[in-house]
């Protein structure tokens, strides 16, 4: 089948791409742009280490099509922080050692910033079934709920 | 060797060295590499349990556009049967190579056949569906129950059981018996006023890392091959993969990715072989990836269990003898934990009488691979349920009792030796003075208390520090980096040479540029791999030393090493470590220090763990509302982590007790190989997991570290196991404690 | 004289649970025991772990032995 041609806006940077119409947004992010921040868990939605957001809207991107992408804007974990400065979730989840193995950071640094954009003071609770998508095996979760919790409070503090 | 001493850099949790790639998406992991001309490889896998291979017909396939090579275990060169150790243990190297493609038979959903190179995955799983295959299928065993009845159909028809008094003449599902003894098991009952005895069932669980198994490779028409693979020991790959494809070590390099989890089991192989045979026959790089489902269905889960044990105990609470039987799945092949269930077991108690028998048991489902303090799980669960049911008959606090029964310094293990010193009394105390055993429970609240123990393991880890003429330097270490070991190699380092860990940047070498490493797991990285880095940093010290002293004109010895700082004690002249550095290349050379060692004398960790839970009568929903982990770290290097640990065991623990099991059709078939449905704890299942550090030295490091990354899952299944018991009021005895295990217990139908 | 425990496997080929032995190093070790053990496989046993003295080594070729140390075979532990 003939690939389509793709244009759209990833981080704020106009993007064009060439891709078969079953390959799915995470495919195309991962083997066609070669921007492997974003990591695949298991294909289905179900792990959270893809997510990306769409036109601002949090996202499994293993669940979009990569055709889904023309005229929208992605966010993915490469437009967090700049290239000289880390965000200040991302410099919480260090802090608070909120990561072992890394590869659901950079899912979760997405979807915490989802939820501080929605929620800048988030409970325990809400914190917790807010990033209930986002699967971790290392850390019990523990820290990196207190990484959320601390980065929403400092953001809060500075805004 | 280390007294309470004051640490200079040792005992900070500092922000791990790579921890910007991690948070930025920068870190690269086993699918994350490509290379150009790259392909891309997809595997054919058994739809069936158990079954022979009557007819296999790759031609269409083959001749497939698109299609560039096809694999089968025919391109295994014919191998001489030695055992090989691929991190758990002996596996023969004719089973690893029918795991890793099947020969003639197929022994679980899942089993990897033929596999298939093309120019993109798409093409090669059409290329799947073109293979022609036809399978005569039998009746497959799905239970240690069935599989060791009489009648039973055979996995295996050369597999005699050994460890029997008289050498058996009929094939059998039993690979192995072991037992265990100490004292006179009969004795020790008699002298019991009080016996407990209990049947427990554990299921199939994953370690379930979340990063499914990668790799790219690159075979090349000289021989020289490459594999870039998310592992935890690449020399074990290296190995593994040379033995099966009959290469010399010398022309495989083996890249180790960044890992995103592995927890025993990224021990061995499955793809890397079969890729690299792809890339042989179609000469290109090759890239294989697991699908999360291929992941649950053909890697290697943890073994389902059958235990028995009885225990007995005098009125005052001595623990007079301890037995059990423990019966583990290995799966399709042989080499289930059973005999490191069969160790940890009894061993957190000081009895003088014990017996257990261990039985390793074939079955149709994947082989079993090591799964964090492999086999001591489902051994521990058993023992801690009775031990608390045993603390109820005799009326006795849960931790109470253990501490008068808790092995110590001089305790004769059931395995062979003597304790040295260990930490399980200061953790039982720990546990017992902390807030969560002073909180009252409230209405359909229970607890559960359980302890565990895991022995950790030394093993070779060679390291070279290779310092800058700014005074900077690189670590180079070989053992891949699973749970930020590396920010501690650049703490001991730092301490052992006075400067800022700042200044040394930790790296893990590959296996043509670092010294041969054993694999990340058995707990043993940051001691072992610590101690060859302190050695390595010592060595670089000593050479400073002697670099200082030729400018000085004195000798060595008349040199003092003080934070970082040469100083002469024949005078008054001082130089820092960045000006011998900046001056080397006129005394020597840069300098570069040396640890090679085959690591020993790792301490055991302790733990013990508290568990409250609330259970819903009318669901059977259990939630874990407390949850505090004991363990002892001997010196932990850097607390967020050993926490983490801690944590991280925890919660994997409250998974396997609470809701992840496998489950199979009547035919032998997995029906929940995906996240949805097999069911890993999520952030809104838990509250905080309280982390407490205890440190009793282990003297045998010269920083005082025991392994910490394995005890923490053993205990977390009888803690919540009894919890839950205590709650409902009924005896548990299967796991997981899901609601409608829960729900038809409380009603009575259990 | 050294004391020597075998592991539960190693004794369907010894018999003994136990035995003590002359030996100043952990060769002149396995050569007593395999003379007195003939069942007793030599290559496997130089494979196996053991503990001396309670600590464990898996590498005990090169290992001294005490005129009282105390030797405990068992196989490879494994980690993960």
């Amino acid at each position: 089948m003939a690939k389509l041609h793709i244009t759209t806006s990833i981080n704020g940077e106009a993007t064009e791409f060439l891709c078969e119409p079953h390959e799915t947004l995470l495919d195309v992010l991962r083997n066609d742009l070669q921007m492997t921040g974003t990591k695949e868990g298991c294909g289905s939605g179900d792990c959270g280490a893809c997510s990306v957001t769409v036109d601002g809207r949090l996202t499994c991107a293993c669940l979009v099509l990569g055709v889904e992408a023309a005229g929208r804007e992605i966010g993915t974990i490469e437009g967090i922080g700049s290239s000289d400065k880390l965000s200040v979730i991302q410099e919480k989840f260090l802090e608070h050692a909120a990561l072992q193995c890394g590869i659901c950071t950079p899912g979760l640094v997405v979807s915490t910033q989802a939820l501080l954009e929605q929620n800048p003071n988030p409970t325990e609770a809400e914190a917790r079934y807010f990033l209930a998508g986002n699967l971790c095996r290392c850390t019990g979760y523990d820290k990196i709920i207190r990484a959320v919790l601390d980065a929403a409070a400092t953001m809060r503090g500075a805004a | 060797m280390s007294e309470a001493r004051e640490f200079k850099y040792i005992g900070q949790s500092t922000i791990r060295p790579d921890g910007f790639d991690k948070v930025t998406g920068r870190a690269n992991y086993g699918a994350d590499l490509s290379l150009p001309g790259m392909i891309w490889g997809k595997i054919l896998r058994s739809p069936h349990a158990h079954a022979i291979i009557k007819r296999l017909d790759t031609s269409r396939a083959e001749a497939f556009p698109g299609v560039l090579a096809v694999a089968t275990h025919s391109d295994f060169p014919s191998v001489t049967d030695q055992a090989i150790e691929s991190g758990e243990g002996s596996l023969t190297l004719l089973d690893l190579a029918r795991n890793v493609l099947a020969k003639d038979k197929v022994l679980y959903h899942g089993h990897a056949i033929v596999a298939i190179a093309a120019k993109t995955s798409a093409i090669a799983e059409q290329a799947l569906a073109l293979i022609d295959i036809e399978y005569e299928v039998l009746k497959p065993v799905m239970d240690v129950r069935e599989a060791m009845a009489a009648g039973a159909p055979i996995l295996h028809p050369d597999m005699f059981t050994q460890g029997l008094a008289e050498k058996p003449t009929t094939a059998s599902n039993v690979a192995t018996r072991l037992e265990y003894k100490m004292g006179d098991i009969e004795a020790g009952f008699k002298d019991a006023d009080v016996v407990v005895e209990r049947e427990f069932y554990t299921p199939t669980a994953h370690q379930g890392y979340i990063e499914p198994h990668a790799c790219t490779v690159r075979f090349e028409k000289d021989g020289q091959s490459m594999i870039w693979c998310s592992t935890q020991g690449h020399f074990d790959v290296r190995a593994s993969t040379a033995k099966l494809l009959a290469m010399d070590l010398g022309k495989l390099k083996v890249i180790a990715s960044e890992i995103g989890g592995g927890f025993g089991g990224k021990t061995t192989v499955y793809l890397e072989p079969v890729a690299l045979i792809l890339s042989r026959k179609s000469g290109r790089p090759v890239k294989m990836i697991m699908d999360r489902d291929e992941v649950f269905k053909a890697t290697g889960p943890g073994s389902a269990t059958r235990s028995w044990v009885k225990i007995g105990a005098r009125k005052d609470g001595t623990i007079t003898a301890m037995q059990g039987r423990l019966a583990y799945e290995a799966g399709a092949f042989k080499g289930s934990p059973v005999m490191m269930g069969c160790m940890t077991a009894f061993t957190p108690y000081a009895v003088s009488n014990m017996y257990i028998e261990g039985f390793d048991v074939v079955v149709n489902k994947a082989k079993v691979a090591a799964y964090r303090a492999p086999g001591a799980p489902q051994a521990e669960f058993a023992v801690e349920m009775l031990v608390n049911e045993l603390a109820v008959k005799l009326d006795r606090d849960p931790i109470d009792l253990r501490l008068q029964n808790a092995a110590q310094e001089g305790t004769q293990t059931i395995y062979g030796p003597k304790f040295k010193r260990v930490g399980l009394v200061e953790c039982l105390e720990a546990a017992r003075d902390s807030k969560h055993y002073q909180q009252a429970l409230a209405a359909n609240q229970g607890r559960g208390v359980a302890a565990g123990f895991w022995f950790n393991v030394g093993g070779q880890s060679s390291v070279h520090i290779n310092m800058n003429p700014d005074g900077t330097g690189t670590i180079v270490e070989g053992s891949p980096d699973i749970g930020g070991s590396r920010a501690s190699m650049q703490m001991m380092a730092a301490e052992a040479m006075g400067i800022e860990p700042g200044r040394l940047k930790p790296i893990i070498g590959d296996t043509e540029n670092v010294a041969f490493s054993a694999g990340t797991g058995g707990s043993r990285t940051t001691f072992a791999t610590g101690m060859a880095v302190i050695e390595a940093a010592e060595d670089v010290v000593a050479q400073m030393k002697q670099r200082a002293a030729s400018m000085w004109n004195v000798t060595a010895e008349q040199v003092e090493w003080v934070d970082g700082v040469a100083l002469n004690t024949a005078g008054e002249d001082r130089l820092s470590l960045a000006e011998i550095c900046a001056g080397a290349d006129r005394t020597g050379g840069q300098i570069s220090g040396r640890g090679n060692i085959n690591a020993r004398g790792a301490g055991p960790s302790f733990a013990v763990h508290l568990c409250d839970v609330e259970v819903d009568k009318d669901t059977g929903k259990v939630d874990v509302v407390r949850y505090t982990a004991v363990q002892d770290a001997g010196k932990a290097i850097h607390p967020k982590y050993v926490e983490g640990q801690y944590q991280g065991g925890a919660v994997q623990g409250i998974g396997w007790a609470l809701n992840e099991e496998y489950i199979y059709s009547a035919d032998g078939l997995l029906e929940n190989a995906g996240f949805l449905d097999y069911r890993i704890p999520v952030a809104s299942d838990l509250p905080m997991i309280d982390a407490i550090i205890v440190e009793v030295p282990n003297n045998f490091h010269p920083y005082g570290v025991r392994g910490v990354g394995e005890s923490g899952i053993i205990p977390p299944l009888a803690a919540v196991g009894y919890a839950v018991e205590n709650a409902i009021g009924v005896p548990v005895t299967d796991l997981p404690l899901s609601p409608p295990r829960v729900f038809n217990l409380i009603q009575g139908k259990g | 004289m050294a004391r020597v425990t075998f592991s539960s496997t190693q004794q369907q080929f010894t018999v003994d649970a136990e035995c003590e032995v002359d030996a100043g190093n952990y060769r002149e070790l396995i050569a007593a025991i395999t003379s007195r053990y003939p069942a007793l496989d030599r290559a496997e046993l130089l494979q196996m772990a053991v503990a001396i003295d309670g600590e464990i080594i898996h590498e005990p070729l090169l290992e001294l032995v005490d005129s009282d140390s105390e030797i405990h075979f068992f196989h490879f532990i494994a980690g993960g």
